[in-house]
């Protein structure tokens, strides 16, 4: 899986959590200082991601996904 | 040797409840006086408006005055009753417990008498203990009783937790019935997950991992609840109510949104009472049951998840 699909994928789940534009989603972007996700919607994304990208992501590995692009490395680590 | 049993009852029914809530309210622009939070954050987060705390009342007085209105709105009165639990995670007294000096204050004579800890499951909990005791023939009236005093435990300079308990007491009256009016319960626990919410040592403090506890609340939770309607044969969009232990309300909506509850009243007695633990389950049916926002004998979910992880829940019929 390419890094713009994951970012894809994650950006339609964000939309539908947390009511965040599309278009505002990008790899740089900071789940919770840029795109406004706050903690429990966080948690809510990561299950929702678990679900879209058949990983498993842990309690403790949540709060390691500052930004996008961290989640987006970290599923395809996953999946590789 | 052969053992003889009393007369077991085919099953039991909740007769009627009562709830009691300190006066003093405390609202979210007070708690933003004590710590760094707003009302519009509080709000958003867990959906609390404001919520009474304790200033004098114990744990027991609170239990004491929810059951003497149960008792009241019954039309048994203290003789009639035999067995008493209380469902509580924050009395400071150990002994006599809870359930021997609510019984001592309403001059309940010689019931069997229990506290019981699950944490905010509490009160499914002692509601099961109830009605196995009763359709084994072991008690005919119980009272269950859900009281916590949460305030004496919580850090009101931690605004992760400060903002969300409340303190009070919900009771109910539970008799034996020749048909069952309370359903199979489903009961159990992620133990190995525990630690994401504590009450530990002496003089404690709550602690949480809000998100852990969220996730597993929210992702965990609906199968059980499913499983209890399957168990008492009634389909989810059947039920008029769904009671769910008020912790926040985006778990209740989470757990709403993986099953159909279409034409259920969905209690959100959070907004006014905040996190009562064990007390807000019978908090909440007891308010919906004297505003008659449910019709008696119509099918209502109970669910109770909290620390321990436990969690428990039966289908009842509306008193």
């Amino acid at each position: 899986m390419e890094r713009t699909q994951v970012v894809e994928g994650l950006a339609e789940i964000l939309e539908e959590v947390a009511g965040v534009n599309p278009d505002d989603v990008a790899e740089g972007k900071s789940f919770t200082e840029d795109l406004d996700v706050d903690s429990l919607s966080m948690v809510e994304v990561v299950v929702a991601a678990e679900e879209k990208f058949d990983v498993k992501i842990p309690d403790d590995e949540v709060q390691n996904l500052k930004t996008v692009g961290d989640a987006v490395s970290y599923i395809l680590k996953s999946n590789a | 040797m052969s053992f003889t049993f009393p007369a077991p009852a085919a099953g039991s029914r909740i007769v009627a409840l009562g709830h009691y809530q300190p006066s003093r309210v405390v609202t979210n622009d007070e708690l933003a006086t004590m710590v760094d939070t707003n009302d519009a954050w509080i709000r958003d987060r867990v959906g609390i408006a404001e919520r009474r705390i304790a200033e004098s009342e114990s744990v027991a007085d609170m239990a004491t005055f929810a059951a003497e209105k149960a008792l009241a709105n019954s039309g048994l009165t203290a003789a009639d009753i035999d067995a008493v639990f209380v469902a509580t995670c924050s009395s400071a007294d150990r002994c006599p417990n809870v359930a021997a000096r609510v019984s001592a204050r309403l001059g309940i004579a010689a019931p069997a008498a229990m506290d019981l800890n699950t944490a905010c499951s509490g009160f499914c909990y002692g509601l099961a203990a109830a009605d196995h005791a009763i359709r084994a023939g072991a008690s005919r009236n119980a009272l269950v009783i859900g009281a916590e005093k949460l305030s004496d435990m919580t850090d009101f300079t931690d605004r992760s937790t400060c903002i969300l308990f409340g303190d009070g007491a919900g009771a109910a009256v539970v008799s034996a019935a020749d048909e069952a009016a309370i359903g199979p319960v489903v009961w159990g626990s992620a133990p190995e997950r525990g630690d994401v919410l504590v009450i530990e040592g002496w003089r404690p403090y709550i602690y949480q991992d809000g998100q852990a506890v969220f996730r597993w609340a929210t992702t965990a939770l609906a199968q059980h609840a499913r499983l209890t309607c399957e168990r008492a044969g009634v389909a989810t969009k059947d039920l008029a109510a769904f009671v769910a232990h008020q912790a926040n309300t985006r778990i209740i909506d989470g757990i709403v949104k993986r099953l159909d509850l279409s034409n259920a009243v969905i209690a959100k007695d959070i907004v006014e009472s905040g996190n009562t633990s064990a007390a807000s389950i019978p908090l909440a049916l007891s308010k919906l049951v004297e505003t008659r926002a449910v019709p008696s004998g119509a099918p209502v979910l109970l669910f109770g998840f909290g620390g321990g992880l436990t969690y428990a829940g039966q289908v009842v019929r509306c008193p």
